[in-house]
């Protein structure tokens, strides 16, 4: 029988919810306990699954966790998996993303704070820089977001394995062709409503990229105040934001087999980080964003909180999943792509990612 | 030299509270005392010292009860008998 596993990382440790059936969820942690954990990757390419977790705590700084035996132990590299070579007198303040590779099942990207891009090739154990990124003349002007200066987005690109896109906040987005070897900005068509000229060639404040399943070269961009999609990977970026109640948000998740759907969790505004009319909502489209559709059934009104950029996830069951987690400490799910949603789990401390998989 | 660690960091040196560290000498910069303390033990020296060899904010590191701080923290002389407490500062929420 296959399980569905819900890792939600939070400002205090890890849990790990897991289910049959998505209806009876059983809750295992704290993991971590004190313990930041802004990203985790669950990566089940080989038996068993592996979960990697960044874990950060405010004294002893960060490091990458991983586990074998799904949160039975934990391992960590005693060097640290990740970090900077000694003519960077660079340090690793956070690890913000952990995206296993979609062509090479040893190859596990990760990216950090400060912005930097990581490769590795044993499953997450050791990882070397990105120099091509590292050493990207625009570097120096890209800029912290309230959350740091951090890469919080790895696509690598499903038909072209030397082509990937990252984005941070702020700098916006970045494509590779070769590999990683070198970066172009990749913003035309997004607004940097923040900067002096709104239309610059990078600085943009993206906080968060999916790829579409059945068009990889379709894009959906949520950006500090803007809803994009790009048709040609990235290259040029259309507003879709007509038909939301508001443009602002920190996530966006792409259905991860069916083309076209997707889902937002708006927030009024950039100076109003709650939900649109304080009702808890995800905002979910079937024709790549050309129209959307409130979904809200059993979500909380009145709600003051707010879903961050990493704590949205989609599962792979049929019909998928849709797991949020809450700055209030709450998940949510829905085992009918947002059709309705049920608390799954509550007094958390605050979520700052949610990731989810299939598993056996 | 004796170095007190943490009990949140002795699970990583098998429950030890303290470690004996030889110096060649009378006196050692701390900077090169923790190198050799944590040298076989490099779990424990990355936490309290990121990969740029600088003390984490939130760790405090006291040579016979006074904060290396304020008294050129790495580049501090330590003589052979002091004792060095690693302490986490009074943070988070």
């Amino acid at each position: 029988m296959t399980q569905t596993l819900v890792a939600i990382g939070t400002r205090k440790g890890l849990w790990l919810a897991r289910t049959n059936d998505r209806n009876i969820w059983s809750l295992d942690g704290p993991h971590f306990l004190m313990r930041e954990v802004p990203s985790i990757g669950i990566d089940t390419r080989r038996e068993p699954p592996r979960l990697l977790v960044g874990v950060r705590s405010e004294h002893w700084g960060p490091t990458i966790m991983r586990s074998d035996d799904l949160g039975q132990s934990w391992d960590e590299t005693p060097e640290g998996a990740i970090h900077f070579p000694e003519d960077t007198g660079a340090a690793v303040e956070r690890v913000w993303q952990i995206t296993p590779d979609v062509h090479d099942d040893d190859v596990v990207w990760a990216s950090t704070e400060p912005q930097a891009l990581w490769r590795s090739e044993d499953r997450g154990e050791t990882s070397s820089l990105v120099r091509g990124l590292w050493d990207h003349p625009h570097r120096p002007e890209w800029g912290a977001g309230f959350g740091g200066a951090a890469i919080h987005t790895i696509l690598p690109d499903p038909t072209a394995p030397a082509e990937m896109l990252v984005a941070m906040s702020t700098g916006g987005v970045y494509r590779t062709g070769d590999g990683g070897d070198s970066w172009s900005a990749s913003n035309t068509g997004i607004k940097a409503p923040h900067q002096p000229d709104p239309w610059p060639e990078f600085g943009q404040c993206v906080h968060k990229v999916a790829r579409d399943s059945a068009k990889p070269a379709r894009l959906y961009a949520q950006n500090h105040h803007g809803v994009y999609r790009s048709d040609d990977n990235g290259g040029t970026w259309t507003s879709i934001a007509d038909g939301l109640p508001t443009d602002f948000g920190f996530t966006v998740v792409a259905h991860p087999s069916r083309g076209g759907t997707l889902w937002l969790i708006p927030v009024t505004a950039d100076s109003e980080r709650v939900p649109p009319d304080g009702q808890l909502q995800v905002q979910r489209s079937s024709d790549a964003g050309a129209s959307w559709v409130t979904c809200s059934a059993g979500l909380p009104a009145p709600s003051y909180t707010c879903v961050l950029r990493d704590a949205a996830a989609a599962d792979t069951n049929e019909p998928t999943g849709i797991y949020f987690g809450t700055r209030n400490g709450e998940v949510y799910a829905s085992g009918d792509e947002g059709e309705s949603f049920a608390r799954i789990v509550e007094q958390l401390p605050d979520v700052l990612c949610v990731r989810a998989a299939v598993i056996g | 030299m004796q170095i007190i660690l943490p009990a949140v960091l002795r699970e990583l040196a098998d429950g030890a509270g303290e470690l004996v560290v030889p110096i060649d000498g009378e006196a050692a910069l701390l900077r090169t005392i923790m190198d050799a303390a944590f040298v076989a033990r490099p779990l424990i020296g990355a936490r309290i010292r990121d990969e740029t060899g600088d003390l984490r904010r939130h760790v405090n590191v006291f040579v016979d009860g006074q904060d290396v701080r304020r008294l050129g923290g790495l580049d501090l002389v330590v003589g052979s008998g002091a004792v060095i407490h690693i302490l986490p500062s009074i943070a988070g929420g």
